[in-house]
């Protein structure tokens, strides 16, 4: 595919596809200008992409269950219209347990049967605290992050009113979150449990994609984080057809709009013409001109690697060097010739979320081997059957299994072939102690590790948050001070991907948010 | 094990630099001071007679503790232009420029001197070590830097005759070297690097050997400057040249950037008036994009050259807009009394608009007498640096003396 129109300047060319890059595209196609998508991969999507890992199955190949995308842009880019659908919204968690105790957590109600009616109490104590924590900072994760040296009245406005969002939550609550929000999530669900599998299964959404273990300090922040996201939308959901249909409908509405998508594109370097990029040039060596360029792709790889050094201070590209953008999450697909029996769970919750992180204990030793850039033995997963609800992933009576795995290290190295082989077996290994007879149905198995999710999306770090969530890249220094505002040093080169604010996830704010920067820095 | 084998820098917190024992016979002050790591000389014998030397004969001044580093490479050209202000892809191969470095706010980390020894490869010579911000300026670059500091000893040769005692040393053409100009010499029976520098603003060589010829070295200068009063010097003498030439030390006209930690205390060149240094059409540079922003702000203040009146240096003075001393508009970061200018001198950090002021402004100087302090209002006005600049620092050949 060449470019229709040789010569043009295009308002914005946004460098890669995936949701991020498809909201922003979106967003400024609506706001009429002249809009062009370059991906290097086949197809679009980025890492919420779905493909076919074996012949006839296919599955979400980075996040499996859709948590914050912000019902507004839903309505907004009207992507309901525009194919997408659900197969189950609010769907439940279940903590595994290989003794076979489980115990479901929905929204406010824990049900189990050995759980304490102290337990009980104190779930739903905890679950309306945490749901008004998370809806004070609701906000923040929508909004373009203030200055931190504010220069201006409006700028001074914006700290006084997240200010007065944590105020006006009343002087307990307040009193507690700021008490809280630096803590680590080991010792908070202590404060409020007994149950070794309930505090396992929460703590593990604190640090599900995240390098930490639940130990330490800032995985409060994280597990708000992600309640805050589920504040604005519809609970945990799956998308019907996988995360590919959400960017399928997203590209759809960029394209109605006018926008240009081209796959297959993979650009070499931004252009800089007089201290401003002005374009791309792409491996074919075409060069294609716009007014702005905003970058996908992750900080690292934007500003070392698409931009280059020579066109940044010492300084800033120190603070980009220095990213923490680690992966240690891991993506685990299985084939399977039938449904599998998990130990203590009804048939009719299989379709639901299934959480093996038996307890706090467990996620941090299979959290303690990354640190030394080992594999662990028995690894804490977040397990999605996806065909369950949803038969179009898989050949008439075959299913997907689908897992988030914590946590793997980031390895580059010659062996890494067999350590994956290896990780691969330990992962059955523990599936199977849930779930007998698993093993047996596998017909096609898939572990993806950082260092492979990093080759196949591009990410730097292979971390698919681009860069990783907590206080030092956080807000208003997310990812890095002097280009926290989708802006960066390099006038005309934005930032729109889950290395901004608000971070990762399939969210589409960062993208949004960039393209309305992109507006307003024209006016 | 035996005690004794220990290395020497354990027992010896301080280095000596290889031209140490040349001349510690002639130390009669013991007046050390610490430079990177090294011992060296704050006088010898009398500050005034050793800066006499500079502006009348020749000095010796040991700067082998002058920190080197080497940088290689293909990309070595590209890397130094991103890194410092001037325009380095004018450096011809053999000629030394004079530069600053500047940190993402356009703010000052340091000066120093760019030699340009081949087409790929450059010698950066700074008064205190950096490796760690070189480093990370060399992210994306194909270069190699390395500290050479150790394998290079190094003379400052300085005053009118300077150019003399090396010819007569048997250097071959060395009064052709214009300055800035870097010339290579083997008549002594070993390499010696020639540069026509120095930090005096008079006609003076730098000279760079192997540490291993030290002796020889210094031997030979003392020899052939005997009869053109050479005298090795230290800083106290330096520094009355440094200031009479209007250059800048660190720690008294700036403080490098990395190292502030008060919001605005670090200065931009713009601020340290060498506008001249700051190339903003070569493309890209550290700070650049800061500097663009504060050329289109304006300056809120700016180093200027003082002339005091009366004789009583200026030193630490605070400067003000009228006698009454109500409006304080900055202070002296260096001063003296000029033996040669026969002028009282400082240079003063101003803020705006007295930085372009013709009007009078008054130095607030402290004199103790007899242990009896005494305030004096003195009046005092901006003047051009350098405050002495001789025709013989440019002349080339230098006159025979």
């Amino acid at each position: 595919m060449s470019t229709p129109n040789p010569g043009k300047t295009y308002h914005s060319i946004i460098i890669g596809g995936g949701h991020n890059g498809l909201v922003c595209a979106a967003t400024l196609a609506r706001a009429g200008k002249s809009v062009l998508v370059l991906e290097a991969a086949a197809e679009l999507g980025g890492a919420a992409r779905t493909r076919e890992f074996a012949a006839g199955f296919k599955v979400s190949a980075g996040a499996h269950l859709l948590h914050a995308l912000p019902g507004e842009l839903i309505r907004d880019l009207d992507l309901v219209r525009h194919g997408l659908s659900f197969s189950a919204q609010a769907i439940p968690s279940h903590a595994l347990r290989a003794d076979g105790g489980s115990l479901r957590l929905a929204e406010r109600k824990l049900d189990g049967s050995d759980i304490s009616a102290a337990d009980a109490a104190a779930y739903t104590r905890f679950s309306e605290t945490m749901a008004r924590y998370a809806a004070a900072l609701l906000p923040i994760l929508h909004m373009v992050p203030p200055r931190l040296v504010a220069e201006t009245w409006a700028q001074r406005f914006e700290f006084m009113k997240l200010a007065w969002q944590i105020r006006r939550m009343g002087r307990q609550d307040m009193r507690d979150l700021l008490r809280i929000i630096g803590m680590n999530m080991y010792d908070l669900l202590d404060e409020y449990f007994e149950s070794e599998s309930l505090k396992g299964a929460l703590a593990l959404d604190a640090v599900l994609g995240a390098e930490w273990g639940p130990r330490a300090p800032g995985t409060v922040l994280t597990y708000l984080y992600r309640l805050a996201g589920m504040a604005g939308g519809m609970g945990v959901a799956q998308p019907a057809g996988g995360m590919g249909a959400v960017c399928n409908a997203i590209a759809k509405a960029a394209s109605l709009a006018g926008a240009e998508l081209r796959t297959s594109t993979r650009v070499r370097r931004i252009a800089v013409e007089n201290d401003r990029a002005c374009g791309v040039e792409l491996e074919s060596g075409e060069v294609i001109r716009a007014e702005h360029v905003i970058s996908n792709a992750d900080p690292r790889t934007t500003f070392l690697s698409l931009l280059g050094p020579a066109h940044l201070d010492t300084g800033f590209v120190r603070k980009v060097h220095h990213l923490r953008a680690s992966g240690r999450a891991g993506k685990l697909h299985l084939a399977l010739t039938g449904l599998p029996s998990f130990k203590g769970l009804a048939t009719t919750a299989l379709g639901d979320r299934l959480l093996i992180a038996p307890s706090m204990n467990y996620l941090e030793r299979a959290f303690n081997p990354s640190k030394y850039h080992e594999y662990p033995t028995e690894p804490a997963l977040e397990i999605s059957l996806p065909t369950v609800r949803d038969s179009s992933l898989a050949p008439t009576g075959r299913h997907v299994l689908s897992a988030v795995v914590q946590f793997l290290p980031y390895d580059n190295g010659p062996d890494r072939d067999d350590n994956r082989a290896r990780c691969l077996q330990a992962i059955l290994d523990t599936l199977e102690r849930h779930a007998p007879g698993l093993r047996g149905l596998v017909t096609a198995a898939e572990l993806l590790t950082p260092w492979d999710i990093e080759q196949e999306f591009g990410m730097a770090g292979g971390h698919w948050h681009h860069a990783a969530m907590g206080f030092d890249q956080f807000f208003f220094i997310r990812p890095v001070p002097g280009a926290a505002q989708y802006r960066t040093p390099m006038d005309g080169l934005y930032l729109c991907g889950a290395g901004c604010h608000p971070g990762g996830g399939v969210m589409g704010i960062a993208g949004r948010n960039a393209a309305l920067q992109v507006l307003r820095g024209e006016k | 094990m035996q005690t004794s084998e220990r290395p020497p820098v354990y027992r010896q917190p301080l280095l000596t630099t290889p031209f140490f024992e040349c001349y510690e016979p002639l130390i009669e002050t013991r007046a050390f001071r610490q430079w990177s790591g090294y011992n060296t000389l704050t006088v010898f014998s009398s500050v005034e007679h050793e800066y006499f030397a500079i502006r009348n004969t020749a000095s010796l001044f040991d700067m082998s503790p002058m920190i080197k580093y080497q940088i290689s490479g293909p990309d070595a050209e590209a890397y130094l232009n991103r890194l410092v202000t001037r325009d380095v892809r004018k450096l011809k191969t053999n000629r030394v420029t004079y530069t600053m470095w500047c940190d993402d706010n356009g703010h000052v980390i340091d000066d120093g001197t760019i030699f340009r020894l081949g087409k790929t490869k450059f010698r950066l010579c700074t008064a205190e070590r950096q490796l760690d911000w070189f480093l990370y300026s060399a992210i994306g670059f194909d270069v190699q830097i390395e500290e050479i500091t150790q394998n290079i000893a190094a003379l400052a040769l300085q005053g009118p005759t300077s150019c003399a005692v090396l010819k007569k040393m048997g250097l071959v053409g060395v009064e052709k070297l214009k300055p800035f100009e870097i010339g290579i010499f083997k008549e002594p029976g070993f390499e010696i690097m020639v540069s026509r520098t120095g930090f005096t603003g008079d006609l003076g060589y730098e000279l760079w050997i192997a540490p291993q010829h030290a002796r020889a070295l210094w031997d030979a200068l003392m020899a052939a400057g005997e009869a053109r009063g050479i005298r090795p010097i230290g800083f106290g003498a330096l520094e009355m040249a440094r200031i009479e030439a209007g250059l800048l030390l660190p720690d008294s006209e700036f403080v490098n950037a990395e190292f502030t930690l008060r919001v605005n205390r670090a200065h931009t060149p713009f601020e340290l008036g060498m506008d001249w240094l700051v190339d903003m059409e070569k493309g890209h540079f550290n700070g650049r994009r800061a500097l663009l922003q504060q050329r289109k702000e304006g300056l809120k203040q700016c180093l200027v050259g003082l002339e005091v009146d009366g004789k009583k240096p200026a030193i630490d003075a605070l400067i003000y807009d009228s006698k009454d001393g109500r409006n304080r508009v900055g202070a002296t970061t260096s001063a003296m009394w000029s033996p040669t200018c026969k002028r009282n001198l400082a240079m003063a950090m101003l803020v705006a608009p007295h930085f372009s002021s013709k009007k009078e402004l008054w130095a607030e100087i402290y004199i103790k007498r007899e242990l009896v302090w005494q305030r004096r209002m003195v009046p005092c006005r901006i003047v051009e640096r350098p405050f002495y600049s001789p025709e013989r620092r440019k002349l080339t050949p230098p006159n025979d003396r």
